[in-house]
């Protein structure tokens, strides 16, 4: 994706993730900023179905040919889906970060978590 | 003016001009007077390059080199013959200077070797994938344990006592750092024993390491090892020489997880022990907590074929902490030499020279046998290096013997006793295409005439001087 | 965007060792067989034994070379041109090394050989150090590690060895925002964890940072002073002692040692442990790679850790009348171990003290001396050819042996980025300086010419930069598609990380 883009809809965490919320599920992703400052997207190893994410702590890593980002858990929650697309076409991350490229879906442990999150505006300011 | 720099007065004072300051000691102007050096370097002065080499030289010839005198020495490098060519490559400009190829397409030279020894090892040891070389044997075999502990965590290593001595005390030294125990399985007959090794392993077992051949030249029956480890779930490093590859199953025909090696036998100088390369090769799915560099293949804007550094992140100038080693420099033009000698001994010479090497040393370990009082160590099949028990009380006749040896102008072998108490008058003898018969028939006649004195000095009650 | 046509050696597409040559060729021929020729099966059972022999090329001598020479034809190398790459020290290597180190008394020496015969090799490697103790002002050597990282890993593992010898449980080290990505990758193999301080706007260590986080749990500073931003910390000897006034040992990574060869000396600056990397300023050629050698020094606190063997100057004649003056002591029981087998890089060791021998105390000091003026010498006369205006240095203050220019002014104005730069000066013949490293400089671009250059070939550099920003301005597109002259254009780094092919199929 070419130009920097943050949609409206969604909830951004300070390290570069955003999440979206379908009632007590949760879609999660990294941002058009992240996948800019990592480059192409070459390798990415999804956690498994079952796992148990930690709110602000890591749970995957995204590797582009010169860097290795870690993933941050914007919420925490269990992870009830995957994207294995991912593991074809990692790209998708660059391409389309907040459609194709989305990451995990999370049952919520705690939506109420969602206060430590920014919306776009707060992330935009973040960003500048 | 030092001999290499080219700074003349009149360049310095235009540079300083340049700069902005009066004199170069300006420069140095933020060092703290207090670190600052108050004298010279007490260095002597320095020499011509005449002087030089002539002060090098005499310091060669207060050295017992294998160009004059006959060398039965291994245990893990070995007095190979070195082709003419290799000397030349190594010292052309093109593959000496050059740094690490972080500008690839500058260093397709470079890059191309790599990936022509990467797969040179895959074709040798039968694994999937090879890095583009670490420092050397025992180094390589501590990495693998590296490798395992990244995979799973365990906090055991378990190691047959026939691995390098070498190469099991660096494993012990490097996971001392990251908390993984280092336990011994004994032998029996020469080779790892089997039973003691099963007993040994549970599923707290991170990686076993085994040596092929193994330390005492005797060529080990690996599968039920790999099974017992398997079983429970253990990554299996294997330690081969690279040579007896030309002849033996390679250990990726029977599944092992790692194979490391010392390249040094392969077109590289002894160098009283370095630089070599080591060898690291695995199976596919470790592909990524492998360390060292690694050439890949890939395309130009243009669709030209070309090599890159690949996988880059499992690297230290990337992964920084998480990195699955911290290896900066490897042993590239030692690599070269490596996969210029596998070319140059190709499909069937190294199979013809792994032959030769089989038959001489079946022949010299019979002659030894024969002499008096000398016995086989083990009687386990070899294939380039052996074991023989000499028949003596201790290390110190045995060191004796050697002596006697050294003064006829001939190294018979390696003392075990060093390393091995249990095989206190243990010789271990390395044979090389280059220990031609006659030098195998010297070896008995000298050894022979060496043992003899020595149980003559022993029978009249004192240890000669 | 110019069309160059294709040069030959573009032309001429990469073909591997294992795609030349023909069934039934062959270079080498073994001797004939002075033994009986017993049956293999006799001698090694058929199930120990491959089935099919490895699938090694089958090549004649006269193929293989001109193979390995035209592949050498297809590297750029120091010899050939002008190699600033930071961080690297890439000094000229001299041929008579080479010379020295295949003398057979050294290149053809067992290293298994007993030290009573191998007494030139042990004078040697004792020579060396006690030249590396006078350069780092630290009273003790071990000469076994294999490469630099590898003696930051024996520094970090001998500081273990040290607490634990005090009944001290420590568990991390502090290294700076902007070291070397050996040195966290090498705290972590050690098992200790990695805490990073800051770097202060003058470039140094941040002094109330590092205050902050040197408590009882800090087992180890790690610190290379010049810096990897070419600067000289001068609250050196504050932050050491800081650092040992928590009980912490004080490490110097050697990488920067070109600037200050007998100028200054990492003992006096209060470090405890000092890595040499003798193929940067000790010439051991780079290879492409490697080999290189990682030595260390050491305070007299930290001596009893060394690896094992340790040499050993016994002195005097024996009473058989032989003078077996130097030896290899493996009896220290309080050695962290080895690191490796034998001795360490012997053949590196032979080069560097042929090196140390023909400069003398006067040739190394001047080593630094011109490190440190060409490197100044090179940013200011980019500063005067207006080169800084996009690439400021990343501090204005006056560098060591090398220096870090920043590319983000470019990278807004032209948008061109530290990268298209370095990739268009393959063009005009040079080998690139280091980029993106370090970290902490955005679009970094570190410059490292060392004393081994003349003027001219730094005021035909600097002309060359000025040039290629000159290009920029006008037509970018050029720029960004750079190079254009080299055996093969920009590669796709990202396809290879991600379908990884790893070795030729046969």
């Amino acid at each position: 994706m070419a130009e920097a883009s943050y949609p409206q809809d969604l909830l951004y965490h300070p390290e570069h993730d955003w999440v979206r919320i379908d009632g007590d599920v949760a879609t999660f992703g990294i941002t058009w900023h992240a996948q800019d400052a990592l480059g192409e997207v070459v390798f990415f190893e999804p956690p498994a179905v079952g796992a148990q994410l930690t709110q602000h702590e890591p749970y995957s890593e995204v590797e582009s040919v010169k860097a290795v980002s870690d993933v941050i858990a914007p919420l925490s929650g269990e992870v009830i889906e995957v994207n294995d697309a991912l593991a074809e076409q990692p790209e998708s991350i660059n391409e389309d970060p907040y459609g194709a490229g989305w990451i995990v879906k999370v049952r919520l442990a705690d939506p109420s978590q969602t206060a430590a999150l920014l919306d776009r505006d707060a992330y935009l300011a973040l960003l500048a | 003016m030092s001999r290499y720099t080219a700074v003349t007065d009149a360049d310095r004072q235009a540079m300083l001009e340049v700069i902005g300051v009066a004199s170069v000691e300006e420069l140095f102007g933020e060092i703290p007077a207090a670190v600052r050096m108050a004298r010279a370097l007490d260095l002597p002065a320095g020499l011509g390059e005449a002087e030089v080499y002539a002060h090098l030289r005499s310091l060669a010839a207060r050295n017992a080199c294998a160009e004059d005198e006959l060398c039965f020495l291994g245990a893990g490098m070995y007095d190979h013959y070195v082709p003419a060519l290799i000397d030349m490559l190594l010292g052309r400009s093109e593959f000496l200077t050059p740094y690490t190829p972080y500008q690839p397409e500058i260093s397709q030279g470079g890059l191309q070797v790599m990936f022509e020894y990467q797969t040179a090892i895959c074709e040798l040891t039968a694994m999937d994938v090879s890095n583009a070389s670490v420092y050397e044997g025992p180094s390589a075999l501590a990495a693998a344990g590296y490798l395992a502990k990244l995979t799973n965590g365990r906090p055991r290593f378990v190691v047959s006592r026939a691995v390098h001595p070498h190469a099991r005390e660096t494993l012990v030294t490097l996971s001392a750092g990251y908390g993984t125990t280092v336990e011994e399985v004994a032998l029996s007959g020469g080779v790892t024993d089997a039973a003691a090794w099963a007993r040994a392993i549970d599923d707290d077992v991170a990686a076993v390491f085994v040596a092929q051949p193994n330390f005492l030249g005797a060529v080990e029956d690996l599968a039920p090892l790999i099974a017992a480890a398997r079983a429970h779930g253990a990554l299996v490093v294997v330690s081969a020489d690279p040579l007896s590859l030309g002849i033996l199953e390679p250990p990726g025909a029977l599944g092992v997880d790692v194979c490391v090696g010392e390249g040094q036998t392969l077109g590289n100088r002894l160098d009283f022990g370095g630089p070599s390369f080591g060898f690291f090769a695995t199976r596919d799915e470790h592909v990524r907590r492998m360390p060292g560099r690694i050439a890949g293949e890939t395309r130009d804007v243009d669709g030209r074929r070309g090599f890159v550094l690949t996988l880059q992140t499992r690297e230290q100038h990337i992964r920084r902490e998480k990195a699955t080693s911290n290896i900066c420099t490897a042993q590239a033009l030692n690599a070269l030499a490596g996969v210029v000698y596998l070319s140059w001994l190709g499909r069937r010479g190294l199979v013809e020279l792994a032959e030769l090497l089989v038959r001489r040393s079946a022949f010299a370990r019979e002659a030894l046998v024969a002499i008096d009082g000398v016995s086989a160590l083990h009687e386990q099949p070899v294939v380039r290096e052996f074991a023989v028990s000499l028949g003596l009380p201790d290390l110190a006749s045995v060191r004796r013997v050697i002596a006697r040896c050294a003064a006829e102008r001939v190294t018979p072998g390696y003392a075990l006793g060093r390393d091995y108490p249990e095989y206190a008058d243990g010789l271990l003898v390395a044979i090389t295409e280059q220990r031609s018969r006659e030098d195998i028939d010297r070896l008995v006649e000298v050894l022979g005439r060496a043992l003899a004195a020595e149980r003559a000095a022993a029978a009249t009650g004192g240890a000669p001087a | 965007m110019s069309v160059t046509p294709e040069t030959a050696m573009q032309r001429e597409r990469a073909v591997t060792i294992f795609e030349k040559g023909q069934a039934g060729r062959r270079a080498y021929q073994p001797p004939p067989l002075d033994v009986p020729e017993r049956p293999l099966d006799e001698l090694i059972p058929a199930r120990l034994r491959r089935s099919e022999p490895a699938r090694l090329p089958e090549i004649s001598e006269p193929e293989l070379v001109r193979h390995y020479v035209r592949l050498s034809r297809r590297n750029f190398d120091l010899d050939s041109g002008f190699y600033p790459l930071g961080s690297c020290t890439m000094k000229h290597n001299p041929r008579l090394h080479e010379r020295v180190a295949a003398l057979p008394g050294h290149a053809r020496l067992h290293p298994l050989t007993e030290p009573a015969r191998a007494q030139g090799a042990l004078a040697l490697m004792w020579g060396l150090e006690r030249a590396l103790s006078e350069i780092a002002g630290l009273p003790h050597v071990s000469l076994q590690p294999s490469a630099g990282s590898h003696g930051e890993l024996a520094g970090v593992l001998l500081t273990r060895a040290y607490h634990a010898d005090r009944g001290e449980q420590r568990h991390k080290v502090l290294t700076p925002d902007t070291a070397h990505g050996t040195n966290p990758a090498t705290v972590t193999m050690a098992g200790y964890e990695v805490v990073k301080v800051g770097t202060d706007a003058q470039g140094g260590v941040d002094i109330d940072d590092l205050r902050a986080k040197a408590d009882g749990d800090v087992a180890c500073l790690m610190l290379t002073n010049p810096n990897t931003l070419g600067l000289f910390d001068t609250n050196i000897e504050e932050i050491a002692r800081i650092v040992h006034g928590v009980g912490g040992i004080v490490y110097y990574d050697g990488a920067n040692l070109n600037a200050v060869m007998g100028i200054s000396r990492p003992g006096d600056m209060g470090f405890d442990i000092v890595h040499f990397n003798l193929h940067k300023s000790f010439t051991q050629p780079h290879g492409g790679g490697g080999p290189g050698s990682g030595p260390i020094a050491v305070s007299a606190e930290l001596e009893p850790y060394l690896p094992r063997p340790v040499i050993v100057r016994r002195g005097g004649a024996q009473g058989n009348g032989s003078t077996v003056e130097f030896d290899l002591d493996h009896d220290r029981p309080r050695s962290i171990g080895r690191l490796r087998g034998f001795q360490g890089n012997y053949g590196c060791f032979v080069r560097a003290y042929a090196y140390i021998c023909s400069l003398g105390a006067a040739g190394l000091r001047d080593v630094s001396e011109t490190a440190v003026l060409n490197a100044n010498y090179l940013l200011a006369r980019l500063r005067a050819l207006g080169v800084c205006e996009l690439l400021p240095p990343a501090y204005d203050r006056l560098c060591m042996h090398e220096f870090v220019l920043s590319g983000a002014p470019m990278k807004r104005e032209l948008g061109i980025r530290t990268l298209d730069l370095a990739k268009r000066l393959l063009d005009y013949g040079y080998h690139p300086p280091t980029v993106y490293f370090p970290l902490l400089v955005e679009e970094a671009l570190l410059v490292e010419p060392t004393e081994t250059e003349t003027k001219q070939t730094l005021d035909e550099f600097a002309a060359a930069v000025a040039e290629i920003l000159r290009e920029a301005r006008e037509d970018p597109e050029l720029v960004r598609n750079a190079p254009y002259s080299t055996p093969v254009r920009r590669l796709d780094e990202a396809g290879a990380a991600k379908h990884p092919l790893l070795r030729q199929p046969l």
